[in-house]
């Protein structure tokens, strides 16, 4: 049965979340400027009152959308083409809430529901803001709800938006089972991307998501101050809410980084990818905002930069989901959306809010402050706002480069060609002025903070002294331990010692006072910390897995050449042949299965996988860690598309470790996934994936049968080894085959030669109710089948037929990161200095609303009466 | 002159140069022939060229070679750009996953001699089931 009904409602909510904040917009415009041309408190009143109404009605639409795609999704109603293209049965519940926003619509909707909270919050928390600053966020709510419309507007074919709630049948007319049976639905999902399929893709979009959507509110603020003239006023509420957005994003971003150091084989967190790098901009934008942010109140320049830099990062938004979801990255790109024909709706959003807010600041910019006097080297305002500025050059040299294919299609417009590609050279080319906007931005983060808590000043820097010597003995001592050569990675790792020793002595005294106020030096160490983690992780990280076996083979020549210098950085390792790599002897030993019910991978041999489906058969008893959990026969859930390659590491010391880097195949996604195993030691990763395997899903290709006719102690020679029969005895046990009195059955020993190993091979032979059975064996790590033919006894010879097949073998790469966990501590102590300063700056507000609120609200004229 | 104008003049010269510098190394799509050309006069920039597979009458892909049995880092292929010059193509890496499906290859790198050596390739996969919609993939023959 096809269910409509709640694919319609979710569609008409969709249309009635648009109309409502399209009035809303309207309502809470009306009762802006009722309150700027003074009209009666009753109108604003009224005003006011129908704005929320409609904006609650907006958030109870947006509910229902939301509720109607998770419902289609989590009941898997195939027949809607969002849950058939982005879930399947097989999913755990916990990834049917990742296929939601797995898809452009989904996360538009995430978007704008992060925005009606926000709103929410907005409307109870500020009253005296509300009008102006929702007027600007219901107006984005009608942009973003557009977006998944879904309505064509009839005679003019113009198609607005993208819905979610569109059956298999409307998004695919021309599929030939349709003819055969309009209600067709399929029995099965596509199912999530399985690198999807991950515990940080269940919470880093809504993250990001929620990082994106805050943004909103300064920008609402700002242009709230600029309309109503209050030009210094909206620092105070906004500037909480920057710094929250710039937590979440920043955490938003880090959990991307991180889910991609996990679960992506590109073997870093960082990829100078276009779609990482644009939400990283606006990040930058945004810190250097809430700097300005900071200062704005003693300082004009600063309060106009802060209108700068608060609308560029709204636009920078709007720009990053503009570059994401238009198509215009193409094949610049590994992880952009492909084009659902919104690129115009976009571009129209986009174009709206730069050329609305630029024009608004530019009428208002005669109005605002300007400064008398020229501010003074050594005071805070100066500092800081250089360091704003060089955040600010960071991020446009990042937008710069990344703006490529964007050139080239403006190009296109006007009839040119470009033909531009990014740099060929990505990590080199954004180093060049990333490693030296950073070395200065941490150094000044030190500096800024000694003049921001006067502890120099004009005349008297030796404070400063102090820590520069002992951060210089530090650095010198850590390069020298280290071995640090490269005079950028000394200037980088100079640099940010001082910052953590500098913001480290000012954090030491402001603790002892008030640690409300230490959000910003904690802050600070732990960028400084980000950095050091980073620039020893990826600087010198060292490949671990150097392929030296070539030597001996055919390439030898072209092996050799350029100094042994060429790529030889992944090694092939052979079923249970150890092999040298590093300090390390390694072992492949065994594919793997993920079942659901049991905390260990088991060994894909225990089990026989259903084809198409989420489950297997045991093939024995299941035994992990001495508890049963299934019996031979059972059937057990699986995580069907993983499979887990268990190599050995066997340390010089001769301690062992097991690691079991993931392959994942799904057919219908189309294709084979790896990601990485990583081994964490305090000072160092040992990360390592498969780069290639073959299919283990797909059965053996056997070679044609060769039949071979031996007598006792012959040699003989099969898939290029020697064999050797050793001996035939009489055996009673034959797995798999019941033997009765009367049944014969014998087995054949023969000896395989490998070059360090040798190997037994035991065929049988069986008479059992007078009729022959034999039962081969395979032979994985030879590659061989071995059935045992027939038994002469004339002659006294043996005959066995034999297949052989590839060898299995996987290829493997290993990269050790000195010191990344310095890089993830960093990051932890950025997230604690952010909720410090975040909690501060939201008391301060509080604070001060509520002593206006006291002030003007109407005292009571006789104190007495109410007492009575 | 004030000290703000003097700021302003430093950030403008440093934009100046992001914008030179990003121009200078930007990379650039070519076909074979200038590639070899670019090869021919000493100039060593890495460049960008699409192209596909060389295929016969039945999709079957012709000239690929990848033994990780004998040397997992050594993949080759032939490519044909969209002038239908075809040239043998070198990259010193394992053979990316799902190589074979891919409908346009992006080879990034530089041509010596006759064959052309890539660091980098990207390819555009179709979706199985989405006609038409491509998706890129991206390897990096990464350097010690």
């Amino acid at each position: 049965m096809i269910h409509n009904t709640i694919g319609s409602a979710g569609h008409l909510l969709v249309i009635i979340a648009f109309v409502t904040a399209l009035l809303a917009t309207f309502a809470y415009y009306k009762a802006t400027t009722a309150t700027t041309s003074l009209q009666s408190p009753a109108l604003i009143q009224e005003w006011k009152k129908f704005a929320r109404l409609t904006f609650f009605v907006h958030l109870l639409a947006v509910l229902g959308v939301v509720f109607s795609l998770y419902w289609i999704i989590g009941n898997h109603y195939f027949e809607y083409h969002y849950a058939w293209k982005n879930s399947s049965l097989a999913l755990p519940t916990g990834y049917t809430i990742s296929s939601f926003w797995q898809d452009q619509e989904g996360s538009f909707l995430l978007w704008i529901f992060w925005n009606v909270v926000l709103g929410s919050i907005l409307i109870f928390s500020n009253r005296s803001w509300e009008a102006p600053v929702m007027t600007i966020f219901a107006l984005v709510q009608a942009f973003l709800t557009s977006m998944i419309l879904g309505v064509v507007i009839p005679g003019l074919e113009l198609k607005i938006g993208s819905t979610p709630f569109l059956l298999l049948k409307e998004v695919m007319p021309e599929m030939p089972v349709w003819k055969m049976d309009p209600n067709f639905i399929p029995k099965d999902g596509n199912g999530l991307n399985p690198l999807l399929q991950n515990y940080w893709m269940v919470i880093h979009p809504p993250t990001l998501f929620l990082g994106f959507a805050s943004t909103l509110i300064p920008f609402s603020f700002a242009m709230a101050g600029l309309w109503l003239k209050k030009t210094h006023d909206w620092i105070r509420p906004a500037l909480p809410w920057s710094l929250f957005s710039a937590l979440v994003l920043g955490v938003g971003i880090l959990m991307g980084a991180y889910w991609a150091y996990e679960t992506l084989n590109f073997g870093s967190y960082w990829n100078w990818d276009p779609v990482e790098n644009t939400s990283f901009v606006p990040w930058l934008i945004l810190v250097a905002a809430i700097h300005t942010m900071i200062i704005a109140r003693r300082n004009a320049t600063a309060l106009k930069t802060s209108f700068i830099l608060t609308i560029a990062t709204f636009v920078l938004i709007l720009y990053s989901t503009f570059m994401t979801r238009s198509g215009i990255l193409g094949n610049a790109s590994v992880h952009s959306f492909t084009d659902l024909g919104l690129s115009g709706q976009l571009l129209i959003y986009l174009l709206t809010f730069l050329f609305v807010s630029v024009g608004l600041l530019v009428y208002r910019w005669k109005g605002l402050p300007s400064d008398e006097d020229e501010v003074s080297t050594y005071s805070q305002e100066f500092w800081i706002f250089i360091g704003a500025t060089l955040l600010c050059l960071s991020g446009f040299q990042i937008l710069a480069t990344t703006s490529i294919p964007v050139y080239n299609k403006i190009a296109e417009a006007f009839g040119t060609v470009l033909n531009l590609a990014l740099p060929a050279d990505q990590v080199a080319h954004f180093n060049k002025f990333q490693l030296w906007f950073f070395s200065l931005i941490i150094i000044l983060t030190g500096v800024g903070q000694f003049f921001w808590w006067k502890r120099v000043g004009q005349g008297k820097l030796q404070a400063l002294y102090n820590p520069l010597l002992l951060a210089l003995v530090i650095s010198a001592a850590v390069i020298t331990i280290e071995g640090v050569q490269d005079i950028r990675y000394i200037v980088i790792l100079t640099a940010s010692v001082f910052a953590v020793v500098a913001n480290g002595s000012i954090l030491f005294d402001i603790i002892k006072g008030n640690y409300n106020l230490s959000g910003g030096a904690i802050t600070h160490i732990g960028v400084a910390l980000m950095l050091i983690g980073i620039m020893f992780s990826s600087a010198y990280e060292q490949v671990v897995s150097i392929n030296n076996s070539g030597l001996m083979i055919s390439r030898s020549e072209e092996f050799t050449q350029n100094d042994n210098k060429e790529n030889k950085e992944n090694i092939t390792l052979w079923l249970n042949k150890p092999e040298r790599m590093g300090d390390y002897m390694l072992t492949w030993k065994d594919v793997r299965i993920e079942p659901r019910n049991i905390p260990e991978y088991i060994s894909k041999s225990w089990v026989d996988l259903i084809e198409n489906d989420f489950r297997a058969v045991a093939l024995r008893d299941i035994v992990v860690n001495d508890k049963q959990y299934y019996a031979k026969g059972d059937t057990m859930e699986i995580a069907p598309e993983n499979f887990y390659y268990e190599v050995e590491y066997r340390e010089p010391s001769g301690r062992v470790f097991h690691l079991f880097p993931r392959v994942q195949i799904n057919p219908r996604m189309g294709g084979i996934v790896s990601s990485p195993d990583i081994q964490r030691k305090v000072d160092k990763d040992l990360y390592t994936y498969v780069s290639m395997v073959t299919n283990p899903t797909a059965e053996p290709v056997w070679s044609q049968t060769e039949n071979f006719t031996v007598n006792l102690r012959d040699t003989f020679f099969v898939n290029d080894y020697v064999a050797i029969l050793d001996n035939v005895v009489r055996t009673d046990e034959v797995e798999g085959v019941q033997l009765a009195e009367g049944d014969a059955a014998v087995k054949a020993v023969v000896r395989v030669l490998d070059k360090d190993q040798e190997y037994v091979i035991t065929p049988s032979f069986v008479i059992r109710d007078r009729l022959v059975a034999r039962k081969p064996e395979v032979h994985d790590e030879l590659g061989l089948r071995m059935q045992f033919q027939e038994i002469n006894p004339q002659t006294g010879q043996f005959t066995f037929s034999i297949n052989t097949t590839q060898r299995d073998f996987i290829v493997l790469k290993a990269i050790e990161k000195p010191l990344i966990n310095i890089l993830w501590l960093g990051t932890f102590v950025l997230m604690i200095g952010m909720i410090l300063a975040t909690i501060r700056r939201f008391k301060e507000f509080i604070k001060i609303r509520n002593k206006e609120a006291r002030a003007s609200s109407p005292k009571p004229k006789n104190p007495k009466s109410v007492v009575a | 002159m004030k000290k703000i104008h003097i700021f302003g003049l430093v950030i403008i010269a440093i934009a100046i140069g992001i914008i030179v510098t990003t121009a200078g190394d930007a990379s650039t799509y070519v076909d074979f022939n200038k590639a070899q050309k670019m090869a021919d006069n000493g100039d060593n920039e890495s460049i960008h060229v699409v192209g596909k597979l060389k295929k016969d009458a039945q999709g079957n892909i012709l000239e690929m070679e990848y033994r990780p049995e004998v040397d997992p880092n050594f993949f080759t292929f032939t490519l044909v750009d969209n002038n239908n010059q075809a040239r043998k193509v070198i990259y010193k890496s394992t053979k990316p996953q799902d190589f074979d499906k891919s409908e346009q290859v992006v080879i990034i790198g530089r041509m010596q001699q006759d064959t052309f050596v890539a660091d980098k390739i990207l390819m555009k996969c179709p979706s199985k089931y989405e006609e038409g919609k491509l998706e890129t993939t991206e390897h990096t023959a990464q350097k010690s």
